[in-house]
């Protein structure tokens, strides 16, 4: 055991989200309050409930070479696509070793997403089904395991410290991202690429997630569907893309000279142990989460000036996150901008705490706290302050800290805290 | 209709193409699939199976270990089409 805590610090960003293919159009979309939500055109949606998705804004089948592009299911494709701006960001000219700063042996991948090569499985089977067992396509295996995002960024920059993909459903993004942290900061790593992706805008996940009544189908004003905090919210409205991340210790990120966006501060994790799908309605698995952070970390509540809330449009699920953080910081809620980038950007499950850590960290660099659409009347029980349509700056001066909160079906809980440098 | 070596190797390059992104007219004779062309094993499975539609012959999986180079497919293909 590594007695060393080291300090970790995010020195690269990349995304591709609804909103744009890269994190500067993310971002600029976020703050412009833009909804990444679209009327689903293909023919397959016409028969289906819900109608509409959140598409990612550049499609990546269109931007890798055609040969890598059909070995790699899409939420492989996102992974790559963010995980290449990430790294290029944090200043790295080439993969680990061809680019001395970093050591291979010392560098990490963490990619999660919450369902993995669904549409590959999907796509393949229909394969077997209508043209028979010859047809099936040798790199089915790779492209559907839930590891092949992170197994192909690891390939792509030469991890070779550990790669890993913590599955967590609507968690998993912002679990790899601490997952990330602890690799860092217990000694195992000097650098961890991380983040989330998902691409599972497809007929069967639609209809499955559309008959729990988890989505909104309110299919005649797409933009307006995903309203999180609003009196009339209905369900989520699935999305598509990715956030990654580069992670490092403050000793590495210093020895080679890395721009700094922020100190990764820590995470804290728990478990409702409620149900398999609903939020524990009392907020006390979250809470939980939220105060293992602040005994793990020593954050104090009275830096944090925003949130990124996971808040997904669910009438349940919206107010227990509330409750949670009116339990645990009291009255320093009132001076936590917190916004709901999910009514922009949809809801990307696993990719969901990938880019969101992405929009927190984005959030902390400009100072800025991107707005919540959609809110035509606030739920009277939201009694925090929610950024409502347009964005809001931050605390000009001072160090500012910010958190991340994910929530996944199986009761998982993970709220990360960023700090300013 | 039988067809020739110079067509199976147009054929060959097509489909090369099409899996690995190698310019079709770079798939010659003498090329190894897995050293000149990109093909790696998965890749070539798909190769296979493309080969097997298009020129209407069975290449079973016992076989496949053998086609290192671009004339060993196209003289298989020959030998065994229909």
């Amino acid at each position: 055991m590594n007695a060393t805590q080291h300090s970790v610090v995010v020195t690269g960003i990349g995304a591709t989200t609804p909103l744009g293919g890269d994190s500067a159009s993310t971002w600029e979309g976020l703050v412009a309050g833009r909804s990444g939500v679209r009327p689903l055109d293909e023919e397959w949606a016409a028969e289906l409930p819900v109608r509409i998705a959140a598409r990612a804004a550049a499609d990546p089948a269109g931007i890798l070479p055609r040969p890598q592009a059909r070995r790699l299911d899409r939420s492989a494709q996102f992974a790559l696509l963010a995980a290449r701006e990430a790294w290029a960001d944090a200043g790295y000219t080439a993969r680990a070793g061809e680019d001395s700063t970093v050591d291979p042996d010392r560098l990490g991948a963490v990619v999660a997403s919450g369902i993995g090569g669904v549409t590959t499985l999907l796509e393949q089977h229909d394969v077997l089904r209508e043209k028979g067992v010859r047809r099936v396509s040798p790199h089915t295996v790779p492209m559907l395991m839930p590891n092949g995002p992170s197994a192909n960024v690891g390939l792509e920059v030469n991890a070779r410290a550990g790669v890993h993909t913590p599955v967590s459903a609507c968690a998993s993004g912002s679990e790899a991202v601490g997952y990330a942290i602890e690799m860092i900061r217990t000694g195992r790593a000097d650098v961890v690429i991380a983040g989330g992706t998902e691409a599972a805008i497809h007929p069967l996940p639609i209809a499955a997630f559309a008959n729990m009544m988890a989505m909104s189908k309110n299919n005649e004003d797409p933009q307006g569907a995903s309203r999180p905090f609003d009196v009339d919210r209905n369900g989520f409205v699935l999305g598509e893309g990715a956030g990654v991340i580069v992670l490092e210790s403050a000793e590495h990120a210093r020895e080679r000279g890395a721009r700094v966006y922020a100190e990764a501060v820590g995470q804290g994790i728990s478990a409702d142990s409620h149900d398999i799908v609903q939020p524990e309605p009392s907020g006390n698995g979250i809470a939980h989460a939220l105060q293992n952070l602040v005994a793990n970390t020593g954050l104090d509540p009275a830096e944090v000036m925003h949130i990124n809330a996971h808040a997904t449009s669910t009438p349940q699920g919206d107010l227990a996150e509330l409750k949670a953080l009116r339990k645990v910081f009291g009255d320093d809620v009132d001076h936590m901008a917190l916004s709901a980038t999910k009514s922009m950007t949809g809801h990307l499950l696993g990719g969901a705490g990938g880019v969101e850590t992405v929009a927190t960290l984005l959030a902390l660099h400009h100072r800025v706290a991107p707005p919540t659409i959609n809110i035509e009347t606030l739920d009277p029980e939201a009694d925090v302050d929610v950024v409502r349509d347009t964005a809001r700056p931050l605390p000009a001066e001072g160090r500012i800290a910010a958190l991340n909160n994910s929530f996944g079906f199986g009761g998982h809980n993970v709220v990360l805290a960023f700090r300013t440098p | 209709m039988a067809v020739t070596q110079e067509e199976i190797v147009a054929g060959l390059g097509e489909i090369v193409n099409e899996i690995a992104g190698i310019p079709a007219e770079d798939v010659e004779l003498d090329k190894s699939f897995t050293d000149d062309l990109d093909v790696d094993s998965l890749s070539m499975v798909e190769v296979v199976v493309a080969a097997e539609e298009r020129f209407g012959v069975k290449i079973p999986d016992d076989d496949v270990k053998n086609l290192k180079t671009v004339r060993d497919a196209a003289d298989y293909i020959l030998k065994h089409q229909s």
